[in-house]
């Protein structure tokens, strides 16, 4: 039973997370019926269930929401913004309903009555004005159900001469549904015979449609009088029977006894003709005629192919933790299968080899698998933003859209679970301190709805998310005051625009003039900054002022497993991420020798600084006669790192350091390695900043 | 006397560290593991020796000598390397602890426990426990909480970057000068 109410209560979170969607793009498209069924169907599923499963309170509240709705769908009420408003609170405490189901707190009662209240005055405001809506409530059935039909139209041959073009007319029966036609032309004599004026052409068409039998009439309703007009329903059962059938076939019967061998019905078989040959030789139906029936047979059959595909379709409920063992099994897989390629290849066996190889591309693949089923679409963190926008411009008095693409793009759970509370900080910032009131924005020219947007899109092993207004703007001036008041800078450093910009990471950080309710309390952009480093991602904001604020996040797609660059040095190994690895060269011996003063490579013309991280590491042991430098793109620079020896690609299981190393900033995890030593993953970022 | 938090008979690990016998409360011990190659991991305190491979899991390991004042673990035939398992900021994890060699366990009563004497002891009074008396042979039972509890590690970092040798240090500033 506990079992159940959990299931429950996911399914009625994902319900109400739905419901909000529903409502706010009903804001949009009142006339929305398909939304509007939606919600419906929401509230009456949570209020069926509930009542199923012991949670009565929920069951009666959800009630009065779904009459409400029942009335809406039959168009008796019309949607406004009151009715969202109401709605969207309704659902706020459904959500604390059910969050109070398994605590002993209780939920204040005044609001649900409030709202039960606000509903109820709809409800009695409909009924008085009944009389106008009745109409409407006839001419949109709701609920679908798609029939097939069989036509045949037989149009009298002088139907030319009353100005109709019979194409029109088939033409209309496709807007209706899918459709599938077939002339019969038998009837047409020989040119010398043919009188052009007359028509000698029938059709048969078939038509999968949610109208009833009376729209299809409509289309005929001109001709319905000369004309052979039939229609009849198809069941699908009648064309699915005639060719699959639940019954053997006769061969299938003659086999199972043992009296046909299956050598001998297959010969039989293909001597067989198909039916649809037999009766055109035979003439016994003409060619079109059995044209016709095979097109209805394929559409009868590709309808219930798709209803098979939707059943079949479905997904199945699989607790978190379990996926997370599952990534972790994986994960210890990658490792041993690391182990047994370098066994093979030590032992310079080519069969185990070989059988190493396909055990490294199952292993990769069943890697992908697992953390292809952690991916999660990050639409419905966008989605749930939609909320906050409206609610925190309504309260702030700005008219704020918030537009958003690429919601389909997909990230491991983890992330994006991480992810949403920095992105809920940096839109509230842009809806309170970037976007001006609409008064503001009309003087300065803009149109008074601001505008916020957000896009995510796939760039090799990262996403790329990007939140973007057309707002104020970020004013360079008043952030250096701000700084230099904090004692963050001096102010008489000459800073870049860039660089200014920038300041607003750091922290204790906050330029707003005044704390509102919505931010400005103290946690800044450090914070964003923080969890979004956390997630071994990085941030960069792009502003001007006047015209609004770009921020870019750069994120891993996932966060167990890197592709790493193996190094090696003196007795210790150190990956590196391979995603910003650009090249490696030989250090060349003459430029450590005259170093004056300065680590400074020359590649190919470009000047690039290195890293010796030897030195840096306090590694002791002899250097080796040639030293590698693997040049890697560190926040947009190019930086050397001066390693011992570069080993290799590797697919790094990244296993994170105990508490003890807590202070250790510039390693980011640990890894093991095919023969069991462990390695450390170097955080370029941090080494850089150092 | 008994000592406060010792109630009932308990059973301990005993190893030694310089020919000196310490104990370890056995529900902290996991296992105890010959020695294997350490990976050292840069910038930490000497006494922070590495991290092992502990069947694919990343286990740090502490030169317990190091961390008492003694010279440094050699490899030798009995060493090893105790497992334990600890609370550290509110996260249970493993940290390992190397032993010159690991003798026996021991119950010892309350009566046989007495508190650690304030004066005569090389180490912190607030690592140990309390005294054990078996054969009259006195054990050292250690308090591996205090002993690795966060700030302790912390501290023992600023310490030995204070007391880094004459000889690194310059290197380091030269370095650092070098850098750009």
């Amino acid at each position: 039973m506990d079992d159940q109410r959990k299931a429950f209560k996911e399914e009625a979170y994902e319900l109400l997370t739905e419901l909000e969607t529903s409502l706010l793009e009903l804001e949009e498209n009142p006339e929305d019926k398909d939304q509007i069924g939606r919600v419906f169907r929401a509230m009456h599923t949570i209020k069926g269930s509930g009542a199923m499963f012991g949670f009565d309170e929920i069951a009666d509240f959800t009630h009065n929401v779904e009459t409400v709705f029942d009335r809406v769908r039959s168009g008796q009420i019309s949607v406004t913004r009151t009715l969202v408003n109401l709605t969207l609170s309704a659902r706020d405490h459904i959500k604390a309903l059910l969050d109070a189901s398994d605590t002993e707190d209780t939920v204040d009662d005044s609001q649900a009555k409030m709202i039960i209240d606000g509903l109820q005055e709809l409800l009695a405001s409909s009924e008085s004005d009944n009389a106008d809506d009745i109409t409407i409530n006839e001419q949109h059935p709701s609920v679908e159900i798609l029939t097939t039909y069989r036509i045949r139209f037989t149009p009298y041959p002088e139907i030319f001469s009353t100005g109709t073009n019979p194409l029109l007319l088939l033409n209309e029966l496709k807007e209706l549904g899918e459709c599938t036609i077939v002339a019969h032309t038998e009837n047409i004599p020989p040119l010398e015979e043919l009188r052009p004026e007359s028509c000698y052409i029938y059709w048969d068409i078939i038509l999968t449609t949610d109208k009833d039998k009376n729209a299809i009439k409509d289309v005929f309703i001109f001709v319905e009088d000369d004309s052979v007009i039939t229609i009849e329903a198809v069941a699908e059962e009648d064309g699915f029977g005639m060719t699959e059938g639940g019954h053997d076939k006769l061969g299938e019967i003659l086999m199972k006894r043992g009296e046909l061998s299956g050598e001998n019905l297959e010969k039989a078989l293909k001597s067989q003709k198909r039916i649809g040959e037999i009766l055109v030789n035979e003439k016994l139906a003409s060619k079109t005629a059995v044209k016709a029936a095979l097109a209805e047979q394929s559409q009868v059959k590709k309808r219930i192919e798709q209803r098979t595909d939707l059943s079949s379709a479905s997904s199945i409920r699989v607790p978190a933790e379990k996926l997370d063992q599952l990534v972790d099994l994986v994960g210890e897989l990658v490792t041993v299968q690391a182990r047994l390629s370098q066994k093979a290849v030590n032992q310079s066996d080519p069969d185990l080899v070989s059988i190493a190889e396909e055990v490294e591309t199952l292993t990769s693949g069943l890697r992908d698998n697992a953390m292809g089923i952690r991916m999660l679409q990050i639409g419905t963190t966008f989605a749930t933003f939609r909320r906050l926008v409206r609610d925190l411009s309504n309260e702030l008095g700005k008219n704020i859209e918030l537009t958003t693409q690429g919601g389909e793009t997909e990230l491991d759970k983890t992330v994006i679970e991480r992810l949403k509370d920095p992105l809920v900080h940096i839109i509230r910032n842009s809806i309170d301190h970037g976007i001006e009131l609409p008064e503001t924005r009309r003087q300065s020219g803009k149109p008074e709805t601001g505008t916020i947007h957000l896009s995510a899109v796939h760039s090799g092993a990262h996403v790329l998310i990007n939140i973007r207004d057309d707002g104020k703007g970020l004013d360079p001036d008043l952030i250096l005051k701000k700084a230099i008041e904090k004692g963050l800078v001096q102010g008489d450093e000459d800073l870049t625009e860039k660089e200014i910009q920038s300041l607003l990471f750091a922290p204790g950080f906050s330029t707003a003039e005044k704390v509102t309710d919505l931010s400005g309390r103290g946690v800044g952009m450090d914070v964003v900054k923080k969890s979004i480093e956390s997630l071994r991602g990085s941030i960069e904001l792009d502003s001007k002022k006047g015209q609004g604020t770009s921020i870019n996040l750069k994120l891993p797609l996932t966060l167990v497993i890197i592709d790493g660059l193996l190094v090696k040095i003196g007795a210790g190994f150190f990956v590196l991420p391979l995603s910003s690895v650009e090249e490696c060269v030989e250090l060349p011996k003459e430029t450590e020798v005259m170093k004056n003063g300065r680590h400074i490579l020359n590649v190919r013309g470009e000047i690039v600084p290195y890293i010796q991280l030897r030195t840096e590491y306090g590694i002791r042991e002899t250097r080796p006669a040639i030293e590698q430098v693997v040049i890697m793109d560190v926040n947009g620079k190019r930086v050397g790192f001066v390693v011992d020896h570069v080993i290799g690609g590797h697919q790094t299981v990244i296993k994170n350091l105990s508490k003890a190393f807590k202070d250790v900033e510039d390693i980011s995890g640990a890894t093991i390695l095919g023969d069991g030593t462990v390695a450390l993953i170097i955080d370029v970022n941090k080494i850089v900043k150092s | 006397m008994a000592i406060e938090g010792v109630v009932e008979t308990s059973q301990y690990l005993t190893f030694t560290l310089d020919e000196e016998v310490y104990a370890l409360d056995i529900k902290q011990v996991r296992e105890v593991l010959d020695f294997t190659e350490i990976t050292k991991v840069p910038r930490m305190p000497g006494f922070m020796r590495g991290v092992i491979n502990l069947r694919g899991g990343v286990v740090p390991v502490v030169d317990l000598r190091l961390k008492f004042g003694l010279t440094k673990t050699e490899k030798k035939v009995d060493t090893c390397i105790i497992i334990m398992e600890l609370t550290l900021d509110g996260e249970t994890t493993r940290i390992g602890a190397l032993a010159d060699s690991v003798r026996e366990v021991l119950n010892l009563e309350p009566d046989q426990i007495e508190p650690a004497p304030k004066l005569g002891m090389r180490l912190k009074t607030d690592f140990i426990k309390g005294m054990g008396k078996k054969n009259d042979e006195f054990i050292i039972i250690l308090d591996i909480d205090k002993i690795f509890s966060s700030d302790e590690l912390s501290i023992a970092l600023e310490n030995e970057e204070s007391s880094y040798s004459p000889g690194q240090a310059n290197e380091t500033d030269d370095d650092q000068a070098l850098r750009i």
